[in-house]
């Protein structure tokens, strides 16, 4: 999957973007009979920016992303069984059940959550660049978080680090314009938040966020300065949730219409669209999709819904390590 | 094929949800994704949305009316509509409510049980640190029992399951150090109580206060009645002191045949008398009626040695002198029963200068540990309170008990004449294993006679 | 070989340093300054900017920095100037640095050293004269190190390195300028037992840290006036060795806790209690336990002292324990 991507072709996007939202969607359904508990953070319009984003990273790079991380962890790779069982508490979840919805963890693809602290991950991104720095690696470690984020501290101390020392970060800054329930226009005295960045002396460009062309355009060029050395780089990604901030938020503090509005620029829609018209797609080749896209999910449902529980004699488990690596 | 919309979970800590307002009818075509209802949790009002595509049938649910969360609202029929862009789904059955591993912080049925129980299981369970959650009831309707409560601390191996306390480390020790809680030890010490004599029921067999109730350094057959401590609140001590001589009573009467006698006796001369000596006596030396009557059932009890002693497996064992138990009620409440040991050897005298500064110091918890070693014989007197006559249980493993009934004026013949004369009741109590009516007979015939014929000072 | 607490400290971080390039020092003045306690003089000019490395004030920032390069693969030691600081980057020390590993399922361990200079006594007031140690302590997935002694300062850095878990070390910022005698080959030491500093019998007094000293010295006090005192050094508070606690206290009978920090939901209340649970029937009277004052430090020298356990509180302490029950 990861290589098709890197390739570039526009119906792996399609497909990658179709995955997240229909995933999105049956947790929906799941969250209401009760089988996802918990909170529950869609990504629903969103899709565009973590699969252009990720797109443009390899196998060996770092991803840490927030609560709203399924998209992200969908498109990194990780199988959607795991993600599923991890929601259902299940052992086989990518987290061994113990993180749920908002702590998902994954060794192989490099996943690094999954943070439920608001800009909490920031510093931790830092630090893993920091790592591959002092060890001379051209990895890149990507850092997603919303524009909420940009309020805490840990934002500006984390790119001040990532900028006095040079380290390669890509700071993805999701801008959908609410932090829960807080228009960003009530909590920013600056709202521009790629020039924000841009005053610590990272290099940093705004991007249209329902565009996966964009995304992985504006993407594939910040991954490549930073391997060249040009220090880390900020992405500002201008997007929109069409869901409310958690599973059923009263959504009171915005207007239907604009959310109306924003769903005109469905990123969904707009690939669909443009490959209609170019010719790449037609409706067989969309249902052929969705109908792939439906089995692999059915089958992530079946398989958390298969998967045990941990014992509970095992409950005091991971505190401290069971083995000492290396 | 029919497909149920059932309540939804609008979010982590709904339990329940009003039906505000139905936005479709039954005949109405929807499609995945259409709202359908309106509901109001009470965070917010959310309008909740179908997964499938279909015909809506019936409204189960009416406007107004509260449901909980997995219950049906509304069935569905298929449509016979072709598949759109987006996949038309099999209406899926909603999967029944899945029972989480571990309950949710706001779980439905988080809440608190509200179980009353007796002031006295309470009391009971306090005292001996028992938790209730963990007993069984085998009382009406669960509820919990005093013999509940009481097997439960017979039963000390109970584990408490909400505790994650480190496992106790065995308790090493010193040799020779007993475990004991430190109230205990404090007890015995003030009642010179060997903790090695004493069988411990607390947490890994420590002794802990309630093994002291009977104990005394002679024997540890607990067969005295509780006694009081000055250390304690007078209502805890007093409680503690009333259910242990239930106890011993209780288990008198089922264990001891008893048998009663009585006998009536004019006591004006013998009153008179004492009257006219006390007269000559400073007021502290005075002699109370008390005296004579425990002298002369001290007297009795030498003469009629089947009454003096104690049952002990099977046998009787008389004593080896008249230990004469004295049972006074204490201000808390309770009962104590001394003895004044060779009883039989003191005069009158003697025995009302032992009896106040034992009354005394009964009173006050500073009662001897030979004091509190098993009396021979004991008396009860309820003469202060107006009784005419007391039939009492014996104390085990003594086997009599006199009880002596207030004076009272009643009608006496005299030379054949009819009189009113200051008459006591005297009565008594025998174990028949010990004893019969004969030997009884005897001995309260012996009573009557001294106390009729007291040796005055 | 005559030493300092802050000598063996250096001495242990260059052994370090040279033992394993992963190693590296971050944090707030550690390089060109030399430490904010002199800890690292010199460290820069021998191992370069990029291993001593000046960490802006930025707490948050530099701790979570830490985590991740312990997840990178690096084995960095943080330092937190002092543990009042900490408290700007308690976030990523509860919820990353102690979490990850169980949020992660078992995937991701974090062997990250955070060290912090801690305690009152030196007039610096309230803001700056905190023990937290025992607060730490509380959170499951970290370790919590008191090194007390040259031997303790020197040789518990090896170990927390080792571990594949964060380690926090916490040095009494009066006991940087102790001298004394440590062994020239002194090298790694545990870091989960305690040690019993003075054997005695009447009286087990158990305390850590920067405290020790002051209970050494009223154990010699209580010695004069006939009652033998045990002094226990726990040098870690989590893992607590209860084991060497309660065996003491089978013996003595008797437990006085000595802990710097404020009395209420302090280390010593966990101690008291889990000396209740394991110990409750040998004991012959209740756990007397010496705190600090409920007050924030004051700067007053007569004040600072009251409100810190001083030798005669502990002598006070270690009488009541032996003279009431």
């Amino acid at each position: 999957m990861t290589d098709e991507m890197a390739s570039g072709g526009d119906l792996d996007l399609l497909r990658e973007m179709l995955r997240i939202r229909r995933f999105e969607e049956r947790c929906v359904e799941l969250y209401s009979a009760t089988k996802i508990r918990g909170f529950l953070h869609l990504y629903i319009g969103e899709e565009a920016v973590a699969v252009g984003v990720l797109s443009a990273l390899g196998p060996a790079d770092a991803v840490v992303a927030t609560y709203r991380e399924h998209g992200h962890a969908l498109a990194r790779g990780i199988p959607a069984a795991a993600i599923m069982a991890e929601m259902f508490g299940r052992i086989d979840g990518c987290s061994g059940g113990r993180g749920g919805s908002m702590h998902l963890f994954d060794a192989v693809t490099r996943f690094y959550g999954g943070n439920a602290i608001v800009a909490g991950g920031l510093p931790v991104a830092v630090g893993l660049a920091l790592a591959d720095h002092l060890r001379g690696e051209d990895t890149v470690t990507a850092c997603f978080f919303g524009e909420g984020a940009v309020a805490e501290g840990e934002f500006h101390e984390s790119i001040n680090l990532a900028a006095l020392w040079d380290l390669p970060v890509l700071f993805c800054c999701e801008n959908n314009l609410y932090a829960m329930g807080t228009a960003v226009a009530r909590s920013e005295s600056e709202t521009n938040m790629a020039r924000k960045a841009a005053a610590y002396g990272v290099d940093a460009t705004p991007v249209d966020g329902m565009d996966v062309g964009a995304v992985v355009d504006a993407a594939t060029a910040a991954v490549a300065a930073i391997r060249r050395g040009d220090g880390p780089q900020f992405l500002e990604l201008h997007t929109y949730r069409f869901r409310a901030h958690s599973m059923y938020d009263p959504d009171r503090y915005r207007d239907k219409a604009e959310v109306e509005e924003w769903k005109h620029r469905d990123p969904i829609l707009l690939l669909t669209r443009r490959l209609r018209a170019d010719g790449s797609l037609d409706d067989h080749h969309l249902e052929a999709l969705e109908a792939e896209v439906a089995a692999e999910i059915d089958e992530a449902v079946a398989f958390a819904d298969a998967s045990g529980l941990e014992p509970v004699e095992d409950l005091t488990r991971h505190v401290h390590s069971e083995a000492v690596p290396r | 094929m029919v497909a149920d919309f059932r309540m939804p979970s609008l979010g982590a800590d709904m339990e329940a949800g009003t039906v505000v307002e139905w936005r479709v009818a039954p005949g109405d075509v929807v499609r995945r994704g259409d709202v359908v209802v309106v509901i109001e949790t009470e965070k917010a009002t959310i309008e909740a949305e179908v997964f499938v595509d279909g015909v809506v049938d019936q409204l189960v649910v009416e406007v107004g009316q509260e449901a909980e969360v997995g219950a049906l609202l509304a069935t569905l029929t298929a449509s016979g509509e072709e598949a759109s862009l987006t996949l038309t789904e099999t209406p899926t059955a909603a999967p029944a409510p899945l029972t989480p591993a571990r309950p949710a912080p706001s779980a439905v049925d988080a809440r608190p049980r509200h179980v009353t129980h007796s002031p006295l299981v309470r009391h009971l369970a306090e005292q001996a640190h028992l938790d209730l959650v963990a007993v069984d009831g085998t009382g009406a309707g669960g509820a919990l029992t005093r013999r509940d409560v009481e097997r439960a601390i017979a039963d000390r191996g109970y584990a408490d399951p909400h505790a994650r306390a480190a496992p106790p480390v065995a308790f090493g020790g010193e040799p020779g150090r007993v475990k004991a809680s430190p109230l205990a030890r404090r007890r015995a010490a003030a009642l010179g109580i060997d903790l090695k004599h004493v069988t411990g029921t607390g947490p890994e067999g420590a002794v802990v206060t309630a093994d002291l109730v009977g104990v005394t350094p002679s024997t540890d057959q607990g067969a005295s009645p509780a006694v009081a401590s000055r250390h304690r609140p007078a209502a805890d001590a007093s409680f503690r002191r009333r259910v242990a001589l239930g106890n011993l009573m209780a288990r008198s009467k089922r264990e001891i045949p008893h048998y009663y006698l009585s006998t009536t006796v004019e006591v004006g001369g013998p009153w008179d008398r004492l009257r006219e000596a006390n007269e000559r006596r400073p007021v502290a030396g005075r002699v109370l009626p008390a005296a004579v009557l425990l002298w002369a059932t001290a007297q009795a009890a030498a003469e009629v040695p089947v009454m003096n002693g104690h049952w002990v497996d099977g046998v009787f064992v008389p004593g080896d002198a008249v230990h004469l138990g004295v049972a006074i009620s204490l201000r808390g409440g309770g009962l104590v029963a001394p003895s004044l040991r060779d009883a039989e050897r003191c005069s009158v005298a003697e025995l009302m200068v032992r009896l106040r500064d034992l009354v005394g110091r009964a009173r006050t918890g500073a009662l001897r540990t030979s004091e509190l070693s098993d009396p021979t014989i004991t008396v009860t007197n309820l003469g202060d309170q107006g009784v005419e006559s007391v039939f009492g249980v014996i104390y085990p493993p003594q086997v009599a008990l006199v009880g002596f009934g207030t004076v009272v004026e009643r009608p006496w013949a005299v030379d054949g004449m009819l009189a009113v004369r200051p008459v006591l009741t005297a009565t008594l109590s025998a174990d028949h294993r010990a004893s019969d009516g004969h030997d009884g007979a005897r001995f309260l015939t012996l009573l009557a006679h001294h106390l009729q014929e007291p040796e005055l000072p | 070989m005559k030493t300092t607490y802050r000598e063996a400290m250096r001495a242990a971080l260059r052994e370090a340093l040279l033992a394993d390039d992963r190693v590296f020092l971050m944090g707030e003045d550690v390089g060109a300054y030399g430490g904010g306690f002199a800890v690292s003089l010199g460290l820069i000019e021998e191992f370069g900017p990029e291993r001593i490395r000046d960490a802006p004030l930025s707490e948050s920032g530099f701790v979570g920095a830490g985590i991740g390069a312990a997840l990178g693969g690096m084995r960095p030691i943080v330092e937190i100037m002092t543990v009042n600081f900490s408290l700007l980057a308690l976030d990523q020390i509860m919820n990353n640095a102690a979490t990850i590993l169980h949020m992660s399922g078992g995937q991701f361990n974090v062997p990250l050293v955070i060290r912090m200079t801690t305690g009152a006594g030196r007039q610096l007031a309230a803001q700056h004269s905190h023990s937290l140690e025992g607060w730490l302590a509380h959170i499951p997935g970290l370790k919590v190190l008191t090194p007390a002694t040259l031997e303790d300062a020197r040789g518990m850095l090896a170990t927390a390195l080792a571990d594949p878990d964060p380690v926090l070390i916490f040095e009494h910022g009066t006991l940087y300028n102790m001298k004394g005698e440590l062994a020239d080959d002194a090298g790694a030491v545990d870091i989960d037992r305690a040690a019993v500093r003075r054997a005695g019998s009447d009286v087990s007094l158990v305390t850590y840290g920067g405290t020790l000293f002051k209970t050494l010295d009223a154990a010699e006090e209580l010695a004069g006036e006939g009652i033998d005192a045990e002094v226990i050094d726990l040098r870690a508070l989590r893992p607590l060795d209860m084991p060497t606690v309660i065996e003491s206290v089978r013996r003595t009978h008797r437990a006085v806790i000595v802990d710097e920090g404020w009395r209420s939901g302090s280390i010593s209340a966990e101690i008291s209690a889990r000396i209740t649970e394991q110990a409750f029937w040998d004991l012959d009277a209740p756990v007397v336990r010496v705190c600090s004052a409920e007050v924030p430090i004051p700067f007053a020298k007569h004040l600072e002292d009251a409100a810190v356990p001083q030798v005669a509180d502990v002598v006070a302490g270690a009488r009541q324990a032996v003279g009431g029950g």
